[in-house]
């Protein structure tokens, strides 16, 4: 789960990191309000969408006119930003972050995230802030720097100054190496106690007057790890998610929109995956990735073609179920009863093997419903890519 | 100690000097006929349904374990209240462990304290950073963890000790180590049609943080006289794969055919598993697939052709 940037940094400021003076504003009356309250040379604006690359796409106004901030929450407020994270439909902006200008003498980059190869939490840090880290990694990888914390005893004082001093503080700003050995324990607590993913400040600045402050701040959440946070779990935004996403989770159906045009519903995430994998190879676009579960029951499958549905792109539908404690003639009795339910009017193609399979193919066949069956996933895929033709 | 502990690593030739028992080999990986199983959450849903199925397919289940519910019986399996006494009074040496998250890290973690060698955890859903400090407890320790959010690991006709359908299974050549759940059974599905049949599949799981890895599975399959062939399924998320054919350039001359799901999968997005996701650009199913053909890899792109890649690659 992500969250805005105005949540990471209330997080952080939770956490002992510091912050620039901000509020989360959602009308332009507000935004003069605050203007009038923080009282300082320059006001930041900044959309508030679950994307980077906003400054880039006009989401983020600076101004010494403590007068024109309500002009830009105008502006901002309501438009759709697009940017190189967002897609081509880009994202509508519902609220802002307004807060308090710095001065910038340096900036850096500071992550925290499991290292997957290690299974560590492991300090990501780098000297070119602001920059995305992806390309750092890619054109300069020794200006990556990577800390690793084990996990028994937690951050120690020595992995803080590894960082500091590799990143060259002491000849950049000497001053900020304890805060910066200190904000590193902090944001190792905040990781850590809050079941985060990742912790990200990009940048991280060293201003005039020899502080640090987090001048961005991305926090996304472990979704397993949710159920421990309800503080977290307050700060998730509707209207940064997929309307259909929305409706499979309440669900509990595992679903992720994407662009093609056959819907797909199948059971287990691996073998959903691949059967994206098996419809773009025989010639066309999966419209989703639909894991149902093991279970596969009428409900579930009922709730699956709903969804399916919904989505205007889908052409045809491709059940693939590989029936293993769960037997085929069940699922296909949930199948029946619920394409029963819900009208299906695009060509339907069901895939049914292992236990039971035969029995379940025969009751679908003998159903009288408009379907064709197959037993093998390859002849499953030509069939549906036949039936609703080939992507452009 | 009755005879034959989990052979957590391939023994060829190790003979068992049982009493009452015929002498024999073994020589399969993990698990075998020998191996004695408690069950951690057998009275609920789950756990109670699984280790049914698990004793039906043959599997030595001894015992159970439910906090507070010592005394119970489950389909004749006794109840304890920890591992601990389920260990003393069974001689259990491997954990299936079917405990809801919340309580999983603490289960994983009793286990191992009661002195079990093998840990398969089946539970989806534990928050990483559990993991993260389980497996640097269990780091160094003479215990192996097989899992979060894995099927389990069967080796055909001896011992089923998870949640996958035992009857798709047929004794053969091959040996499988996957991510995944239901698309291992599509791939165990196809080499039992075939007639290839399996010796052991081991389902590693789909989290971010595991146990065990692909490298720590293929030099058992390549130690293993009866497996032959190696079937290896990944996804995207994650460098296991790259891992895995870095291990086997330079150590595996078996065959191997791959199949890595997500090739359409968009990044950034989570493909159900909690390890499945491109993130950074990284991860992506086509650099595994390039890694795992330049180490010699029969990488198929159709997840259909995985049984008879590996009849091919065997000279059948």
């Amino acid at each position: 789960m992500n969250v805005h940037e105005f949540q990471a940094k209330s997080l952080f400021a939770q956490f002992g990191v510091p912050v620039p003076r901000g509020k989360e504003i959602t009308s332009p009356e507000a935004a003069t309000a605050w203007a009038n309250e923080l009282n300082t040379p320059v006001f930041v604006v900044k959309a508030q969408i679950h994307a980077g690359g906003r400054g880039k796409a006009g989401g983020v106004k600076i101004t010494k006119d403590k007068n024109a901030v309500a002009g830009f929450a105008k502006e901002l407020i309501g438009k759709t930003l697009v940017t190189h994270q967002t897609g081509p439909k880009g994202r509508q902006v519902h609220r802002l972050l307004m807060e308090e200008g710095a001065n910038i003498a340096k900036e850096l980059y500071l992550s925290i995230l499991v290292d997957r190869d290690t299974g560590w939490p492991t300090f990501i840090a780098s000297t070119e802030g602001g920059m995305e880290i992806e390309e750092v990694a890619a054109h300069t990888p020794e200006k990556i720097i990577k800390e690793a914390i084990d996990p028994a005893v937690g951050f120690q004082g020595h992995n803080g100054r590894n960082v500091a001093f590799a990143l060259g503080l002491q000849n950049i700003e000497p001053a900020v190496i304890n805060p910066f050995v200190k904000m590193l324990d902090n944001l190792y607590r905040l990781f850590m106690d809050k079941h985060a993913a990742l912790v990200e400040i990009n940048p991280l600045i060293i201003t005039k007057e020899k502080t640090l402050i987090a001048l961005d701040g991305k926090v996304s959440f472990d979704d397993n790890g949710l159920f421990k946070h309800e503080d977290v779990l307050k700060m998730r935004d509707l209207n940064e998610e997929e309307p259909l996403e929305i409706e499979a989770t309440a669900n509990n159906l595992n679903y992720v929109k994407l662009d093609g045009n056959i819907g797909c519903m199948v059971n287990g995430a691996g073998l959903a995956m691949a059967t994206m994998d098996v419809i773009k190879l025989a010639g066309s676009e999966p419209a989703n990735f639909l894991d149902v579960g093991g279970g596969a029951t009428k409900e579930t499958v009922a709730a699956g073609f709903r969804i399916l549905l919904k989505d205007p792109n889908v052409k045809g539908i491709f059940i693939n179920i590989f029936g293993g404690i769960v037997r085929c003639e069940r699922i296909a009795h949930g199948v029946i009863e619920a394409a029963k339910e819900v009208k299906i009017n695009v060509p339907l193609v069901v895939r049914l093997q292992g236990t039971n399979a035969e029995e379940g193919r025969k009751l679908l066949a003998e159903s009288g419903l408009k379907l064709e069956v197959a037993n093998d996933l390859w002849e499953a895929a030509q069939k549906i890519v036949g039936l609703t033709g080939k992507a452009a | 100690m009755l005879g034959g502990c989990a052979q957590y690593e391939t023994r060829p030739g190790t003979l068992l000097e049982k009493e009452g028992e015929e002498k024999r080999r073994i020589v399969s990986i993990l698990v075998n006929k020998n191996t004695r199983v408690v069950v951690q959450g057998i009275t609920g849903k789950e756990g109670s349904f699984h280790a049914t199925q698990c004793k039906a397919y043959g599997t030595k289940v001894v015992a159970g374990v439910t906090p507070g519910k010592a005394g119970q019986e489950v389909e004749g399996i006794p109840v304890f209240n920890t591992v601990a006494d389920a260990v003393k009074k069974t001689e259990a040496d491997t954990s299936l462990i079917f405990v809801p998250p919340p309580f999983c890290a603490d289960a994983i973690l009793e286990a191992a304290d009661a002195g079990v060698k093998l840990v398969i955890c089946i539970t989806e859903g534990i928050p990483v950073n559990d993991m993260v400090k389980v497996k640097r407890a269990l780091r160094g320790r003479d215990v192996r963890l097989i899992g979060p959010n894995c099927p389990g690991v069967i080796t055909v006709d001896e011992a089923k000790i998870g949640i996958m359908p035992g009857f798709i299974h047929k004794k053969g050549v091959v040996g499988v180590v996957s991510r995944s759940g239901t698309l291992t059974y599509e791939a165990v599905h196809q080499l039992s049609t075939l007639g290839l049949g399996e010796t052991t599949c081991v389902g590693i799981g789909g989290d971010p943080v595991n146990g065990t890895g692909f490298v720590d599975v293929l030099p058992l399959f390549e130690k293993d006289p009866e497996t032959q062939a190696i079937v290896m399924i990944g996804e995207i998320g994650g460098d296991a794969e790259e891992k895995a054919a870095e291990f086997i350039k330079k150590h595996v001359k078996k065959p191997v055919v791959s199949f890595i799901a997500g090739i359409t999968a968009p990044p950034g997005r989570r493909m159900g598993h909690a390890g499945a996701i491109i993130s950074g650009g990284k991860g992506t199913a086509t650099e595994k697939m390039k890694a795992l053909e330049s180490a010699g890899v029969t990488v198929v792109k159709n997840p259909a052709e995985i049984g008879n890649a590996v009849k091919k690659a065997l000279g059948r």
